[in-house]
């Protein structure tokens, strides 16, 4: 066969081609037998490869890969670093050792969320945060004053989402060798000629593992996980089942679980740490970061909202369904339900006017449109105010991880 | 060294006023000012050998009642060389016009009818300019409820300007945020009386007379007042320094304690909260309050810094306005100019037109320096000795537009703005460039670092209806608190605003005794 010569695209046809390819488009398009597509951050990816259930079962009983890359990574580095992601994120970051990775917020001034997302220490004044939405000049107007550079990475970042009981054994049959690797640590190897970083994070709730190459070493890294991950069934899994999964971990998703304070055009739309139950991850202490004050007095003052996760009866989803206090007054609303296959529960994610958060929370009901052969049954179904995450297995913590 | 319950940061108008009325609360209060004496930009200097320039400002038109009063000005040495100074709009034919009395109430050399049009105009501005001018001396109101709106006042107001009668203020709404051009060409024909007001309208602002609401800073000038004068010009006996040197002495006869050469570097903060300053050499002193009546932007990106504050704040902040168009030229003369006749001891303005104030303006939109500037000139030494060797004289003046950011380098554009100006003068006083012994131009990024005001605008950041009353500094920060607890603002960037008033130090300090028990 004769090798296809490389074309560099005409850059005024951009047009023509709206989302972008990921690097790993070659081999997630030849997987994709549903020819299901959806955009993502300004690139095309899969929402179901072949079954929906197949994948998700895959992610809870053995190992899948998701193409993580419409992620938008952006790269803080200097010696001003750690004091900057201070003042912009409400965790501390100063406390967050070389090699590891947390969970976090950032909000305006008036401790609304502008988004979440994951940092990771690659040096002692070299971070990355990986986040939903774009936000870069929020993220150069607070450097002012600080000793820092900014700047995107999301392109020069290939990264997969290694997810499931089995993705330590596929890992190690890969030849990497994570034994030691704690949850939020990471450690980089040698791979193809660069480097290949894993960090023992997801979404999913599972034991499992994100690895961050460049967009050269992309087709390669699948292949061989591919290659190493065949015994255990390992598939690639679309957005779909991912998300079936994030509910049951009680994981949100900015945009869909809240709005973004820098979107929302209603005024009642956004939220404050307190109000998305992560409160938790405030350092009060650390000195101000942006949205400190208005929070303090929030704290002071109390909230509106609160968010919960909900049991519901029966086994109709309730996605985007509308919760009523005693069947009557409307009192929140669901952002991501499910029926979950793993804990066999219909569950949801919701935002809830307090106190039926927790005082109030005796008499909740969610009103469910079913669709039934092209008829629309309208259920009132009993919600109870229940803890989160929905699934937490051990395996997840377990460290070294299990040779499933 | 002695403890102080509140620290001023500058010891300008501003600075000075807010430490006396918070010392007469019966504060312990310290003044540091960074100069080598306290006055900010009403401070003269010698700027050639035997000749004294007046500093920044060169007239008091605005100077605030409750200070003169309260602080007793007159009794620590101000007295004026002039008080009612008639201004002279000179004409390059001699035809000038003179302006006497009250904002213009007698003008010399207009035709009978255009006389009669100016009364019924001036009328109307000062009606205007009286109701405005109480909203000067008092906190501004914020549009949110609890913010500690002072309302009974408020009401006062606002039956006094219902008060005008119905036609007035439905012609005050329609004029309050019009351009002083088009007024001026509903009203006069007289160029020469256009020019002087379209003139005295936008000088200081970043405005043309075309601009959107560049009438109120007519009014705004026409609302201030000088020893109980409405409207006056004065010219402090002893040149501008005078008014500084009476503040201070007043300050600190009331107990006040004024520190020169104090330069502060930072704002210290315990938590959230700002309990002191340090200086340059390092030197910290504390205090429960902390009031800076420097810049805005010096204050909150300088001595506070973005760390300590949200980033939408700093945001907001950094895009304060910030543009000077005012330069500053200082001449040593070797003898006294002839303006074709017009009396030296007047304010002399020099703009034929309001078309040629627009023109002016025109060329620093674009960074570049006018053709032909328009200026406003004074010569204290025409008053009073001791500005200038005997028989020789200093010449003043406020020459605009001069770009803030020019196209050009600094120095090439300092040097045009020098040659334009002269040019201009020397049309209108022939003979004059032959006795300049030594000429000095501030431009208005010279102004900003010689006097720490941000873009060289004399008001520490632009005066314009989108920074006035609650929204300024900024929106939602107004009324001379700040986000950081302990830490005020008392500023020209502030309202008021700027000019030889201390009013923004005197509300700030009313402000800080309603808010803060002593």
């Amino acid at each position: 066969m004769k090798a296809e010569k490389t074309v560099r695209p005409d850059p005024r046809l951009h047009y023509l081609t709206p989302l972008r390819q990921t690097p790993f488009h070659a081999r997630t398009s030849a997987a994709n037998r549903l020819n299901s597509w959806g955009p993502w951050g300004g690139y095309t990816t899969v929402l179901e490869f072949e079954d929906l259930a197949m994948e998700h079962s895959a992610i809870r009983n053995s190992a899948t890969v998701y193409d993580l890359c419409p992620m938008v990574k952006y790269r803080v580095s200097g010696p001003g670093a750690a004091d900057y992601l201070n003042r912009l994120t409400v965790r501390n970051a100063a406390k967050l050792p070389v090699g590891a990775v947390h969970y976090t917020i950032w909000c305006d001034d008036a401790g609304k969320i502008i988004d979440d997302g994951t940092v990771f220490r690659l040096a002692g004044d070299d971070f990355r945060i990986c986040c939903q939405e774009r936000h870069l000049p929020w993220l150069l107007d607070s450097a002012i004053g600080f000793d820092v550079r900014v700047r995107e990475e999301t392109e020069d970042v290939a990264a997969l989402s290694l997810q499931g009981p089995c993705s330590y054994a596929v890992l190690k049959a890969a030849g990497f060798d994570v034994a030691a690797l704690k949850p939020f640590r990471m450690v980089t190897f040698p791979f193809d000629g660069g480097e290949l970083m894993v960090s023992r994070t997801g979404f999913t709730g599972d034991l499992g593992y994100e690895l961050w190459t460049t967009p050269d070493h992309a087709l390669p890294l699948w292949d061989r996980l591919f290659e190493a991950g065949a015994p255990w069934g390992i598939r690639p899994i679309g957005t779909q089942a991912l998300d079936i999964a994030r509910t049951e971990a009680g994981f949100i998703i900015t945009n869909l679980d809240f709005v973004p304070s820098h979107q929302a055009v209603r005024e009642d739309r956004v939220r404050s740490p307190f109000e998305m139950a992560l409160d938790w991850m405030i350092d009060w202490d650390k000195g101000h970061f942006t949205g400190r004050r208005a929070l303090l007095e929030e704290r002071a003052k109390g909230s509106q909202w609160a968010f919960v996760g909900l049991d519901i009866e029966g086994n109709v989803s309730a996605e985007q369904s509308i919760i009523y206090h005693d069947k009557k007054h409307e009192v929140g609303q669901i952002t991501a339900a499910c029926w979950s296959p793993t804990v066999k529960r219909n569950i949801a994610l919701a935002y809830v006017k307090r106190p039926y958060h927790a005082g109030k929370s005796g008499n909740l009901w969610v009103e469910v449109y079913a669709m039934r052969e092209l008829q629309y049954a309208k259920l009132m179904l009993r919600a109870e105010v229940c803890e989160r995450p929905f699934f937490n297995p051990a395996r997840r913590r377990a460290t070294p991880p299990g040779m499933f | 060294m002695p403890s102080f319950d509140a620290i001023v940061i500058g010891g300008g108008t501003n600075g000075l006023a807010c430490a006396a009325r918070l010392q007469k609360s019966g504060r312990k209060v310290l003044v540091l000012e960074s100069g080598a004496e306290p006055g900010g930009a009403a401070l003269g200097h010698e700027f050639a050998p035997g000749y004294r320039a007046p500093g920044l400002a060169h007239i008091v038109n605005m100077i605030d009642a409750r200070v003169e009063r309260e602080m007793d000005l007159g009794r620590h040495g101000l007295a004026y060389a002039s008080l009612n100074m008639p201004s002279t709009a000179v004409a390059t034919d001699g035809d000038h016009l003179v302006l006497e009395g009250e904002a213009g109430e007698r003008v010399t050399g207009l035709s009978e009818a255009e006389q009669r049009a100016w009364g019924e105009l001036r009328t109307q501005l000062l009606t205007f300019a009286g109701v405005l001018a109480p909203f000067k001396a008092m906190t501004p109101p914020r549009i949110a409820a609890g913010v500690g709106n002072e309302y009974m006042k408020l009401g006062k107001l606002g039956f006094s300007i219902r008060g005008m009668g119905r036609d007035n203020f439905r012609e005050f709404l329609r004029m309050l945020l019009i351009n002083v051009y088009d007024v001026l060409n509903d009203e006069l024909t007289d160029p020469r009386l256009k020019g002087l007001l379209a003139h005295d309208a936008v000088l200081g602002t970043w405005l043309g007379p075309r601009s959107p609401n560049s009438l109120i800073h007519l009014l705004n000038r026409l609302s201030g007042q000088v020893a109980g004068r409405r409207a006056a010009i004065a010219l402090p006996k002893g040149g501008m320094g005078s008014v500084a040197v009476a503040m201070a002495r007043s300050a600190e006869a009331l107990g006040v304690t004024v520190r020169s050469g104090a330069q502060v570097s930072q704002i210290v903060m315990d938590g959230d909260r700002a309990v002191g300053v340090v200086l340059a050499d390092g030197e910290e002193i504390r205090a429960g309050t902390v009031v800076s009546a420097i810049g805005p932007k010096a204050t909150f990106l300088g001595l506070v810094g973005p760390r300590h504050l949200d980033t939408g704040f700093v945001n907001r902040v950094r895009h304060m306005k910030a543009r000077g168009g005012a330069a500053k030229l200082h001449l040593a003369l070797r003898g006294a100019p002839d303006f074709r006749g017009a009396d030296l001891g007047t304010r002399l303005v020099l703009a034929p037109s309001e078309t040629a104030v627009e023109l002016s303006f025109n060329a620093v939109k674009y960074g570049k320096v006018p053709e032909r500037p328009v200026m406003e000139v004074v010569l204290p030494s025409v008053h009073e000795d001791g500005h200038a060797p005997s028989g020789h004289h200093v010449l003043s003046a406020v020459v605009q537009f001069a770009p803030h950011a020019p196209q050009t380098n600094l120095d090439a554009a300092r040097a045009e703005m020098l040659g334009r100006s002269l040019a201009v003068l020397e049309d209108h006083a022939p003979g004059i460039g032959d006795l300049v012994e030594h000429a000095e131009i501030l431009m208005p990024y010279d102004i900003e670092t010689r006097y720490g005001m941000a873009g060289g605008n004399w008001h520490h950041g632009e005066l314009s209806v989108e920074q006035m009353l609650f929204l300024r500094p900024f929106p939602g920060m107004a009324q001379y608190a700040t986000p950081i607890n302990g830490l005020w603002v008392a500023g020209a960037g502030c309202h008021p605003g700027g000019g030889i008033s201390g009013a923004a130090g005197w509300n700030a300090a009313e402000r800080i005794i309603r808010e803060v028990r002593g």
